[in-house]
């Protein structure tokens, strides 16, 4: 008697890059995330020639117009316009490229910073470990949002000092990674060898220790994006972080509560913007740790 | 077990120490001379101003003047706030017990529907149902916590009605204070109303502060439960013919639960950043909305102290859990 032919499934075959990429390509949920990404990157880019306004454009005539499926909507602005006739999509278009610009600069700024700072007390060990491990206690102890509202507090509010914050706020994680990876690294007879070969101790640590460590970075990096546009937002939303009339989407937030009755748009649209952004964020974050990390796989 | 506490102590306080320092440096970084921020906005007299300096060590050198901050905080004296003139350690414990209640609240809230969640997801795996739980979990930690509560008022409390705006509890209800826990001083103070009362105004703000943790626990609980079913001891349960829920509950659950408590653990710091908003947004009488009032109001006494005190308490409770880890698990005790 012969049953069903069954599929073998065929050994994965290929570089670690192909290899890489047939895992991630089997989770559903990251590869939706990557192309919700693109297509915020790409709106971005485009917000100039996307946006049906200029984002700070006031339509004085037009003042809290209902979204266009809604009775005295039009199709002019289709998601309609806040309390001082400004048009909400455009806004909306043109909070991507800044979310995504906060997100890239302190992911960019924690990333480099931590992972010095840990690779340095992974590799020295001793007092220069302590003294930054320390350091790096120190900050955790502090809830993260309470931190970085004290820094804006003391350095003025603004985008850019949010940025800062944020990034420093962050530090621990990439500094705690990247020195747990080093530790865990230094033992094995690849290390040895390089060492063997005299290799200074910063050509050691930058070409031979880092690519090794990459993987718990390059999803910390990721998940990295949506704390960094979530803070942000936040900073954004109390006050502290853009001003306006910039057309952040925490800021955009930031007084409307006063809406809630009479305009629900004003209310709801921006934050589905921070809302799916870091979401998709998230969803490459954990497609990417599945897919780098052998021990997760089935 | 007391080597591990002291070992552990001996990290604590250098991270305090260092606490201190940067409270300390917060007030001298601020923009603005701590002396006209005392004297407000009626200004003050070139004189009378050097006299302050001197009243507040302020023409000490710095080491020294840290060596009196530190001083003053072993003995308790946070300074005094410039708005209210209390001491800013009454102002913090007059409003942490409001704080504590919400996290309470948010806690359990997070515990009673985000573990059966993650139990029942991996139950199921790869089901619809695990699907949903994993999507709507993951979406909850993306979750804008200001902007979920802007929609959360916009439905319960404008559209439906459901529960109020804000506050901590309707005014026309009075009683005194006995225990600072609004639920339980109503409870005890008898008025069947005020508690109802309480209760309708905490719902809100829990579920905007339960809902990360909520998430974690469910994505926690999910992942512990699918190993601890994959471990030879469930196996061999399984083999014995233990009954399907005895299994779940006290074969897999159990062993599942010491992640799941790690992560409750690491809720604390996202807790009081998430109550710095929740409790902006819902004018919450508690220490995040006394934090940002007082960042705005210029009041750096208070925020100093606040800061400060916020820290102490994450520390003390990270203590705390490490200290539970090694009497309840004897391997982390006598690590390295």
């Amino acid at each position: 008697m012969r049953g069903k032919p069954v599929a073998i499934p065929l050994p994965r075959l290929g570089g670690p890059l192909a290899r890489f990429w047939t895992d991630f390509r089997d989770n559903r949920g990251a590869v939706a995330g990557l192309m919700v990404i693109v297509v915020i990157v790409f709106t971005a880019i485009f917000a100039d020639g996307l946006a049906p306004h200029p984002p700070n454009q006031q339509f004085r005539d037009a003042l809290l117009v209902p979204p266009f499926w809604q009775a005295g909507g039009s199709l002019k602005f289709p998601l309609g316009t806040d309390d001082i006739g400004r048009d909400m999509l455009s806004r909306i278009i043109f909070g991507a490229r800044l979310s995504l610009l906060v997100g890239a600069t302190v992911v960019t700024l924690s990333l480099l910073v931590g992972v010095t700072l840990g690779l340095v007390a992974g590799y020295f060990r001793g007092v220069v470990d302590v003294a930054i491990m320390r350091l790096m206690d120190i900050l955790l102890a502090l809830p993260s949002l309470l931190l970085a509202i004290v820094i804006v507090a003391i350095l003025e509010p603004g985008l850019l000092n949010a940025v800062l914050a944020v990034a420093i706020v962050v530090l621990p994680q990439y500094a705690r990674l990247a020195r747990a990876a080093v530790i865990s690294e230094l033992p094995k007879d690849y290390v040895s060898a390089a060492k063997v070969n005299g290799a200074s101790p910063l050509r050691f640590m930058v070409i031979t220790l880092l690519p090794n460590c990459a993987p718990p970075l390059i999803v910390q990096a990721s998940l990295g994006f949506s704390t960094a546009i979530l803070d942000a937002a936040a900073l954004g939303f109390l006050g502290l972080g853009a001003q306006p009339p910039t057309p952040e989407w925490g800021t955009m937030l930031a007084n409307a509560l006063q809406f809630i009755v009479r305009a629900w748009w004003v209310v709801t649209f921006p934050g589905i913007a921070i809302l799916i952004t870091v979401l998709a964020f998230n969803l490459l974050g954990d497609g990417l740790r599945d897919a780098l990390d052998p021990k997760l796989k089935r | 077990m007391l080597s591990f506490f002291l070992k552990r102590l001996a990290v604590v306080v250098p991270t305090f120490l260092g606490v201190t320092l940067i409270t300390f440096s917060l007030i001298r970084l601020a923009p603005g001379d701590p002396v006209e921020l005392l004297a407000g906005e009626r200004g003050i007299d070139p004189a009378r101003h050097a006299q302050m300096r001197a009243e507040l060590g302020l023409d000490q050198p710095l080491a020294v003047q840290y060596g009196r901050y530190v001083w003053q905080l072993v003995h308790g004296d946070l300074g005094h706030s410039i708005v209210s003139k209390e001491t800013v350690l009454s102002e913090f414990l007059t409003l942490f017990p409001e704080t504590i209640e919400l996290a309470v609240c948010a806690v359990t809230f997070a515990v009673v529907f985000g573990l059966p969640a993650g139990v029942i997801a991996a139950t199921r795996r790869g089901t619809a149902v695990d699907h949903t739980i994993i999507g709507v979990s993951l979406t909850g930690y993306s979750m804008p916590l200001f902007w979920w509560a802007l929609l959360l008022i916009m439905l319960c409390s404008v559209t439906l009605g459901l529960t109020p705006v804000s506050g901590r509890i309707s005014v026309i209800y009075y009683f005194e204070p006995v225990t600072g826990f609004m639920l339980i001083d109503s409870w005890i103070s008898g008025q069947v109303g005020a508690f109802a009362s309480a209760v309708r105004h905490l719902a809100l703000p829990t579920v905007v502060l339960g809902t990360i943790p909520l998430a974690a626990v469910a994505r926690m609980t999910r992942s512990a439960m699918l190993e601890a079913l994959g471990q030879d001891y469930v196996r061999a349960a399984r083999a014995r013919g233990v009954p399907k829920f005895q299994l779940m509950t006290v074969h897999a659950l159990r062993n599942a639960l010491i992640p799941v408590v790690t992560v409750i653990g690491l809720q604390i710091g996202v807790l009081l950043s998430g109550a710095i908003l929740t409790e902006t947004i819902f004018s919450w009488p508690g220490i995040g909305k006394w934090l940002i009032d007082s960042i705005a109001r210029r009041d750096y006494p208070a925020v100093q102290g606040g800061v400060l005190l916020v820290a102490a308490v994450v520390i003390t409770v990270n203590l705390l859990i490490d200290l539970l880890y090694g009497w309840v698990n004897p391997r982390i005790r006598h690590a390295r």
